[in-house]
């Protein structure tokens, strides 16, 4: 029997750049290929070729059988194929109805006056038969993320799609959110829907598709089913090279306390409390995890304590001096270091050059200032060291740093913050959206700064991360820690039932522990 | 679980406290108004004066007869200040659910208390006024509604004024030559669409930034109307003799008491008004066309993902704003004085931009706002024939009210006011 999809020698060029490099691609029905990569690989670059975003320099697009040109996403629809994009193509103003209807419209002559109640019956039939529960009429703006993508998804179906690309699905999801969606997708195999998942990590690959395909630099370098893949092999495949899965670190030199925080109350943009007394230490030359689900005042929390946000309550010290509500640049000169959440919006300005990113928060002194001069040679000449020391894949310091990919763009704040001496070092979700190689390298660099004794507070929703990384580990939930453990002490099943909110009692209970040791919670 | 709830709690009360502090500003706001209509207006009467507001038209349409009000102007002035210190007092108290719309009962309160005032012992056709809101509003609105078209798509229309600058002179000069009305409102429409053409291409084709292209087509309009209108129209009168359409009583609607007068007893422009606000309401939240619009102006990518043709829609409303624009330049001229004279606009454009923003980006909020611009206007006019003893301010002053309040609106006290969110952004397709 002919392939679903089948895509022949597809070739890409941009500017410099060869993104696909003569790409063969097969696609059964009822399967789940995954497009395995790291970014910048080539397999977005893929996906809009397939879904007409993109036009290929050669090669051929062939649908069960037929050979067929794709010149834009109404084509594509045609043929079949839906696409959840990365960032969600919905309009948030709009009801789950309109924005399932927009583009493919039912609707009553001549005016085309639409049919909402048809499209709303329509959907909720859909939800029904894959277990996609969103109500019709609610507002987009109004639902979490989780249920946005069930939209996008219905949206997909009620085009009858049959061959169903999904774009790093999993990067804004909560782990739970993930495991429904992982649910959602085997019950849509069932039913001889055919799947291209894109993803760069490899647990997910390997939990939920059926075969494997790696892009590395434009190409297809391997192809296996998931059952003889393992997450090694699959990471040597991606990068190239072999890959620590798990950082190498010894036991920490803990030192004094550097950060100390005393019941702190922030609120967030609608003046709820999202922060509710938290109190925290972090000491010189330890990691302190701060475990959570997404949206439980991490966000909040971390802003805080960098002169981001207005502290409502309570008291922040460095190493004894009261730093409650400083400013960013007071901070920076007490020595904090942040590696902030969204490194776009927060960590760098993007049409700046990479040169003057490393900079943005030390240009007012020498020797990057003379007077009030800027002293550029000072800012070329540390800019040529970073990059080297840090190994930023750039075409040279002056290029904006919009051009880099995500891992060297995280590359550049990690270099910037790291140029200075720290005593502290808040990362907030420092490896989001990356691959293996360059979480590989963010995370060695992190416990180099431990061993140079600095306190470094790690914020992540990954728990792999915060078991990887930390010394100790707080559970945040609801705005408040909930247990301070020993990270030697707990298993990631525990960790991961008091991030659903069980107490660290229940945990211990629920979750066979990793240690026999008495478990001593510090709060 | 005690955890989530006292969270909750000081959730809450903190959601409360600000809202709380918003009710109280707006409690005390009404308290003042009533204490101005005491200071201002209860004081300088007396028990003996009557004001006398005319209800019946003295044109030719008579509608079904009713009497005109004539109130004790003391009595009356003293219930509206009970009215509004009630309104302050519950608003302190209990709180309206909709302060926004209590805000502005109290804003018509005060100015109800000050017509009483200045008709003390005098008449003046209030109906006359509101017929002249009418017409007043009716260039405001359609550069609103023009604004409206091409802002839920994504492009701001900052040319407004110099579309209709241009239709407003095509318009009289195509009627002068051919003799009719009809034609000249036609050639004034093409005009637009060729203007809103311009923009369209300089803004979505060529990716000008909206806002200069649009003041560089004020520029072009303003300059070549009036040098037309110097070296052609000038020496050439008979060019710039375009007559008026005629008012038009609708049958039935027109004897309709107050309403019929106001409404429908205007010219065909102002009725095509009516009908474009019905319209491009309906259009835009029962239909394709409207959905997509839409889309387009929230997140042109994502239109684009489902196949629609962002720039098709962008080019489609961008030019049918202009042809609205030019009808509302095209009023100017062939709808009330029948002759064009150099920036005849006089800032109408961007008049109809803060309609818009007054009405949400809403056909039928624009027209709302228009209407109380239009009001201001007709006050103005009218409270000058009843002199300076009678009113003792200059009338120019009535004509700040309709831009406190729009910057009082914009300012967000009442509520928040959300453009389209791609509004303004050129798209380019990856």
């Amino acid at each position: 029997m002919a392939p679903v999809l089948e895509l022949r020698n597809i070739t890409k060029r941009f500017p410099g750049v060869l993104a696909n490099d003569h790409i063969n691609l097969r696609l059964e029905e009822g399967e789940i290929l995954a497009l395995l990569g790291e970014n910048g690989a080539g397999k977005s670059t893929l996906m809009n070729i397939l879904y007409g975003l993109y036009e290929p320099d050669e090669g051929e697009i062939i649908i069960r059988g037929q050979k067929v040109a794709i010149e834009g996403p109404a084509d594509a629809i045609r043929q079949g194929i839906g696409m959840v994009h990365q960032h969600f193509m919905l309009i948030p103003v709009l009801t789950v109805t309109e924005n399932v209807m927009l583009g493919d419209e039912s609707t009553y002559t001549p005016v085309r006056i639409l049919k909402r109640d048809e499209v709303a019956a329509r959907i909720r039939e859909l939800s029904e038969q894959h277990g996609l529960y969103v109500d019709p009429d609610a507002r987009v703006q109004s639902l979490s993320v989780g249920v946005r993508q069930r939209v996008e998804i219905i949206k997909v179906l009620y085009r009858d799609a049959n061959i169903l690309i999904l774009d790093e699905p999993t990067a804004v999801l909560t782990p739970q959110e993930a495991d429904e969606l992982f649910e959602i997708l085997r019950s849509l195999r069932k039913q001889g829907v055919s799947i291209i998942f894109i993803s760069h990590k490899l647990r997910e690959v390997l939990e939920l598709a059926d075969r494997v395909m790696v892009i590395r630099r434009g190409k297809v370098v391997g192809e296996t089913k998931t059952e003889d893949a393992d997450q090694a092999r699959l990471a040597e495949m991606m990068v190239g090279r072999q890959v620590a899965l798990t950082v190498e670190k010894g036991p920490a030199q803990v030192g004094d306390p550097v950060l100390n925080i005393e019941n702190l109350y922030v609120m967030d943009d609608r003046f709820q409390m999202v922060v509710d007394g938290v109190s925290l230490e972090v000491h010189a030359g330890e990691v302190l995890g701060v475990a959570g689900v997404q949206g439980n005042g991490q966000t909040e929390f971390v802003e805080a304590l960098t002169g981001l946000r207005q502290v409502r309550g309570g008291k922040v010290t460095i190493e004894g001096k009261d730093v409650t509500n400083a400013t960013p640049r007071e901070l920076v000169e007490a020595g904090v270091a942040h590696i902030p959440e969204d490194r776009q919006a927060d960590g760098l300005v993007l049409r700046f050059p990479v040169a003057d990113n490393f900079v943005i928060n030390t240009y007012y002194k020498p020797p990057f200032a003379r007077g009030w001069r800027i002293n550029r040679a000072a800012i070329d000449e540390q800019a040529q060291r970073l990059i080297e020391d840090f190994d930023i894949r750039t075409p040279s310091a002056y290029v904006p740093v919009s051009n880099l990919s995500g891992g060297n763009q995280q590359k550049v704040i990690v270099a910037r913050e790291f140029s200075r001496p720290i005593k502290l070092l808040v990362a907030n979700q420092p490896t989001r959206g990356l691959d293996v190689g360059s979480i590989e390298y963010i995370h060695q660099q992190l416990i180099n700064k431990r061993d140079a004794g600095v306190a470094v507070l790690l914020v992540s929703a990954e728990l792999d991360e915060i078991m990887g990384l930390s010394d100790r580990i707080a559970v945040m939930f609801h705005g408040k820690i909930t247990a301070v453990v020993d990270a030697a002490d707990v298993s990631k099943e525990q960790v991961g039932l008091m991030m659903a909110g069980s107490s660290l009692e229940e945990a211990l209970k629920q979750a066979p522990g990793r240690s026999d040791r008495p478990i001593e919670a510090i709060l | 679980m005690t955890a989530t709830t006292a969270n909750t709690q000081s959730d809450s009360m903190m959601a409360l406290k600000k809202e709380r502090r918003r009710a109280i500003a707006f409690g005390v706001f009404f308290l003042l108004v009533a204490a101005a209509i005491l200071v201002l207006f209860v004081i300088n009467t007396d028990n003996e004066m009557m004001s006398t507001l005319k209800l019946n038209p003295t044109t030719r349409n008579k509608p079904i007869h009713v009497p005109d009000l004539v109130l004790p102007t003391q009595l009356t002035l003293i219930v509206l200040f009970i009215i509004t210190g009630a309104m302050g007092a519950y608003q302190l108290g209990k709180g309206f659910k909709n302060a926004a719309t209590a805000l502005g009962v109290v804003f018509l309160i005060f100015i109800a208390a000050f017509l009483v005032w200045a008709t003390r012992n005098k008449a003046i056709n209030l109906l006359g006024i509101l017929s002249f809101t009418v017409a007043a509003a009716t260039p405001i609105a359609f550069a609103g509604l023009s604004g409206v078209i091409c802002e839920r798509s994504g492009v701001i229309n900052i040319a407004i004024e110099g579309q209709m600058l241009v239709g407003a002179m095509i318009a009289v000069l195509v009627a002068s030559v051919t003799d009719s009305q009809w034609l000249g409102l036609g050639v004034a429409i093409i005009s637009g669409a060729v203007l809103g053409a311009l923009l369209a291409v300089l803004a979505i084709r060529f990716l000008v930034d909206q806002i200069i292209a649009g003041v560089a087509i004020n520029i072009f309009g303003l300059g070549i109307t009036s040098f037309i209108s110097q070296r052609y129209m000038q020496p050439n009168p008979e060019l710039n003799t375009g007559g008026v359409f005629p008012k038009i009583a609708i049958p039935l609607l027109s004897k309709i008491p107050v309403i019929g007068p106001i409404f429908f007893n205007q010219n065909a422009i102002v009725y095509i008004l009516f009908a474009t606000v019905i319209v491009m309401h309906f259009m835009l939240w029962y239909t394709r066309w409207g959905l997509r619009t839409q889309a387009v102006g929230e997140h042109p990518r994502a239109a684009d993902t489902l196949g629609i043709n962002v720039f098709r829609i962008r080019y489609i409303n961008v030019i049918i704003g202009g042809m609205i624009a030019s009808i509302g330049g095209a009023y100017l001229t062939i709808g009330s004085v029948g002759r064009f004279d150099e920036n005849i606009t006089a800032g109408k454009g961007f008049i109809g931009l803060a309609a818009m923003i007054f009405g949400q980006w809403t056909p039928l909020g624009t027209y709302g706002a228009s209407l109380i611009f239009g009001f201001s206007d007709a006050l103005q006019a009218k409270l000058q024939i009843l002199g300076k003893v009678q009113v003792p301010i200059p009338s120019e002053w009535l004509l700040i009210l309709p831009y406190l309040i729009t910057i009082i609106v914009l300012a967000g006290v009442v509520g928040r006011t959300v453009p389209p969110a791609a509004d303004g952004q050129p798209y380019v397709k990856e």
